[in-house]
C-alpha cells in the first residue's frame, strides 16, 4: 500500500478514489441493507454489484428505529431483522465475500447497534473481516471524538455527512473529522427516491470544497440514470440507496435476484 | 449526599454526566443550534416570560392546587398525602405547561407549522390547543395502537383543528410516533417547529422541557411551606419520558432531606417487551437523539414495550433521569398494570378524583409507601393528568373480568 499524506497506509477507499481520479471517472456507490432478505443474498449482491460497475458499496446495518430512512429502506430493515440478522453474522459474511472481491466496503449504521456491540472490539473485527470505513448516521461531530478515535486507530476510514443545513463552521469540523470521502446529503429529508435533483447540491459542494480536498459523494433521492449523470458532473461520486433496495424488493423470491439487481444497477450507471 | 451544582447541568453540549447530548442526523444539527439560541434568548427576555406567565395563569388556570387527600391518607393509615393537581390544568394534564412555552417560542422563531408526537394523546391535545390559540398549523403523529386506546383524544385533537397522522410501523406506539415526527422534521425543518412533549431527544429539548415544567415544583414548594411550614419528605411521580417527574423534582434537588421516587410502568411481566421499566431491565444506549437507559436486545435493537398506560409505554427515558438514577438522587421503582388499576379505582372512590392511568402509577406507589411511614410524614404525588381519557379502557377491562 502507498502511504497517504498523513503517513498512514492508504485505505481501499482512498486508493479507489485516487485511481478513479487518474482515469477521470466518478465513484458509483450503491447502498444495500445487510441481511436483506438474508446474508447469503447480500453476499451474492456484493459480487453482482461489483460486476455491474459499483466502485464502493455501502452496507447498511439494520436497526429497529431507522429514523433517517424512508419507507423503502425501513422495509428492508424489517426484512433483515425478521430473518434473524446479527452484526456478528454480518461480519462473517463480509469476511467470506472479502475473499472474492477487493471492492471498498463501508459499514453504514445508526449508532446504537454498534455501541451495543462495543465499538472498540467492533472496529477491530470489522477491519479484520474486510470493512474499510464506518458511516454512523446519527453520530454528530459533537459526539464523535471518542468513537472516532476508536475507529481511526484501527485504520478504518470515518465518513461523515454534510447537509444543506450545515453551517460553514459545521462543515469545517465535518471535513476535519472525515477520511476517505465526505457524504453530501442532497436535500433535507429522509432517504428515498425523488424526481429531480435538489438545487441545494451545488452550493453545498462549494461549501464543502472550500474546507476539504477529500472526495465528495452525493446521496439521498437519486434514482435515475439522468440524475446519476447530473451528480457525476459536479461531485466525485454518487450514492444510490432506495432505488437499488427497491429493485431488491421487487425481485424478492426470484432465483435471479442478484442478476436482476445487477441489470438495474447497470442501467442506473448508464451502461445499458 | 451528592454535592453537585445542579444549576450547572447540563454542560454546553447538553450532557448530564455521561448522558444526553445530540445524536441526530446532520441535517437537524444546525436547526437544534438555532433552537437552543432562540430558547436562551427567550429565557432571559422578560417580555417572553411575562407572556408565558400570563397564559399559564389566565388560560391554563395556574397555579394548580396542592390538595390534602384526607380520606386517601386515612385509608392508608400512614403519611399525609398531598396531590399536586396538574390534572386541573386546561386540557387535563401537565403537558400544557410545556406546550405554551414552546408554542410561544415557535411563534417567536417565525415558524408557521408545528408538529408533535403523542402517546396517550395528552401532549397531542395540549399541542393542538396551543396551536389553535396561537394560530399555528398543527400536525400530530400518533401510533395506531395508541389511537385505538385513546380514541377520545384523537377526536379532541381533530376538533381543535389538528391533523392526526396514524403511525403503523413498529409497535405502533410512542416510539414509532417519534420516529415519524423526526422524519417529518428532517424534511420540513426550515419552516416547521417540532414541539417535543417530554424531557427526551437531543439537546436543548431535555433542558427546555424541564424548565417549562419546573413551575410544578416551584408552586409545590411555596404551597407546602404555606400549608405545613416545611418541605415534604417524599415526592412521587410517574416516569414515561419523565417531564412531570422532573417538573416536580427540579426545585427540590438541592434539598437533601426531600426523597424522590420515579415510578415506571411495570406492565404485565418482567420479560423484555412486557414492561417499560428502563431502570429495571434497560442499559445505556442511543435512541432518538439522546444517550440514556434504553430497553433493548443484546444486539442493540430497541425492544417493544408494554404498559396499560400509553403515556408510559416507551423504551427510553430522559437523560437527566438517567443521571439522577446513577447518582441515586431519585429512586426509581415500577408499578404493574394491576396495581395501577387498583390505584385508579381507589383514588376515584376515596377522593372523587379520577387519575390518568399514568398518574395512577404514582398513586399506586403511594399506597405501598404511605403505610410504612409515620403519620407525621408528608408525601406529595404529582397527579399529572386526569383519567377521563382512560375511562373507556378501564370500563373494557372491568367488563372483561
Amino acid at each position: 500500500m502507498r502511504p497517504a499524506a498523513d503517513g498512514l497506509p492508504m485505505t481501499r477507499i482512498q486508493e479507489k478514489f485516487r485511481e478513479l481520479k487518474r482515469q477521470n471517472l466518478k465513484a458509483f456507490i450503491p447502498y444495500i441493507t445487510l441481511g436483506d432478505p438474508d446474508l447469503e443474498t447480500t453476499h451474492q449482491l456484493v459480487l453482482g454489484l461489483e460486476k455491474s460497475g459499483a466502485d464502493i458499496i455501502e452496507l447498511g446495518v439494520p436497526f429497529s428505529d431507522p429514523l433517517a430512512d424512508g419507507p423503502v429502506i425501513q422495509r428492508a430493515t424489517e426484512r433483515a431483522l425478521r430473518n434473524g440478522f446479527s452484526l456478528k453474522k454480518g461480519l462473517q459474511m463480509v469476511s467470506e465475500v472479502r475473499k472474492r472481491t477487493a471492492l471498498p466496503l463501508v459499514l453504514f449504521s445508526y449508532y446504537n447497534p454498534l455501541f451495543a456491540y462495543g465499538l472498540s472490539s467492533l472496529a477491530k473485527e470489522a477491519r479484520s473481516s474486510g470493512i474499510d470505513g464506518f458511516l454512523i448516521t446519527d453520530l454528530s461531530v459533537e459526539e464523535a471524538p471518542v468513537p472516532l478515535g476508536l475507529i481511526k486507530e484501527t485504520g478504518l476510514d470515518a465518513v461523515f455527512l454534510a447537509a444543506p443545513t450545515s453551517t460553514e463552521k459545521r462543515i469545517e469540523k465535518i471535513a476535519r473529522f472525515s477520511s476517505g470521502f465526505i457524504y453530501a446529503v442532497s436535500r433535507t429529508g429522509v432517504t428515498g427516491m425523488q424526481e429531480s435533483i435538489s438545487e441545494e447540491v451545488r452550493p453545498l459542494l462549494d461549501k464543502i470544497r472550500a474546507h476539504s480536498n477529500l472526495p465528495v459523494a452525493v446521496g439521498f433521492g437519486i434514482s435515475e440514470p439522468g440524475q446519476v449523470q447530473e451528480i457525476c458532473r459536479v461531485a466525485d461520486g454518487v450514492v444510490v440507496g432506495s432505488a437499488i433496495v427497491r429493485s431488491i424488493e421487487e425481485n424478492l423470491g426470484s432465483p435471479h435476484l442478484a442478476e436482476k439487481v445487477g441489470d438495474f444497477t447497470r442501467w442506473l450507471k448508464g451502461g445499458g | 449526599m451528592i454535592n453537585l451544582d445542579w444549576d450547572q447541568l447540563p454542560d454546553a453540549e447538553g450532557h448530564f454526566g455521561p448522558y444526553g447530548g445530540k445524536f441526530v442526523p446532520e441535517t437537524l444539527m444546525h436547526p437544534l443550534e438555532e433552537l437552543e439560541q432562540a430558547y436562551l434568548e427567550a429565557k432571559s427576555d422578560a417580555a417572553f416570560q411575562a407572556e408565558l406567565d400570563g397564559l399559564l395563569r389566565e388560560y391554563s388556570g395556574r397555579p394548580t392546587p396542592l390538595f390534602f387527600a384526607q380520606r386517601f391518607s386515612d385509608h392508608l393509615r400512614g403519611a399525609k398525602i398531598y396531590l399536586k393537581r396538574e390534572d386541573l390544568n386546561h386540557t387535563g394534564a401537565h403537558k400544557i405547561n410545556n406546550c405554551l412555552g414552546q408554542g410561544l417560542l415557535a411563534k417567536r422563531m417565525g415558524k408557521k407549522r408545528v408538529i408533535a408526537e403523542t402517546g396517550a394523546g395528552q401532549h397531542g391535545v395540549a399541542t393542538a390547543t396551543v396551536c389553535a390559540l396561537l394560530n399555528l398549523a398543527c400536525e400530530i403523529y400518533m401510533g395506531e395502537e395508541d389511537m385505538r386506546r385513546q380514541e377520545l383524544n384523537v377526536f379532541r385533537m381533530q376538533l381543535l383543528g389538528a391533523k392526526v397522522h396514524g403511525v403503523s410501523s413498529g409497535s405502533r406506539t410512542l416510539k414509532d410516533a417519534i420516529n415519524e415526527a423526526i422524519r417529518d422534521w428532517v424534511t420540513n425543518v426550515r419552516h416547521t417547529y417540532y414541539l417535543l412533549g417530554s424531557v427526551l431527544s437531543s439537546h436543548p429539548y431535555p433542558v427546555m422541557v424541564r424548565d417549562f415544567q419546573s413551575i410544578i415544583g416551584r408552586e409545590t414548594r411555596e404551597q407546602i411551606l404555606t400549608k405545613e411550614g416545611r418541605l415534604p419528605d417524599v415526592l412521587l411521580a410517574c416516569v414515561g419520558g419523565g417531564s412531570n417527574s422532573i417538573g416536580l423534582s427540579y426545585s427540590f434537588l438541592k434539598d437533601a432531606k426531600v426523597a424522590m421516587v420515579g415510578v415506571e410502568a411495570g406492565g404485565r411481566g418482567k420479560a423484555l417487551g412486557e414492561h417499560a421499566a428502563r431502570f429495571d431491565g434497560g442499559k445505556p444506549g442511543i435512541l432518538q437523539g439522546t444517550y440514556s437507559y434504553v430497553l433493548q436486545t443484546e444486539e442493540g435493537q430497541i425492544a417493544n414495550t408494554h404498559s396499560i398506560s400509553a403515556g408510559l409505554d416507551y423504551a427510553s427515558v430522559g437523560p437527566e433521569h438517567a443521571y439522577l438514577h446513577d447518582l441515586g438522587r431519585i429512586q426509581y421503582t415500577a408499578v404493574d398494570d394491576g396495581q395501577a388499576l387498583e390505584a385508579f379505582h381507589s383514588l376515584s372512590r376515596l377522593e372523587g378524583i379520577i387519575p390518568a392511568l399514568e398518574s395512577a402509577h404514582a398513586v399506586a406507589e403511594a399506597m405501598r409507601l404511605a403505610p410504612r411511614l409515620g403519620r407525621d410524614r408528608i408525601i406529595v404525588i404529582n397527579l399529572s393528568g386526569r383519567g377521563d381519557k382512560d375511562v373507556q379502557t378501564v370500563s373494557q377491562l372491568v367488563s372483561a373480568r
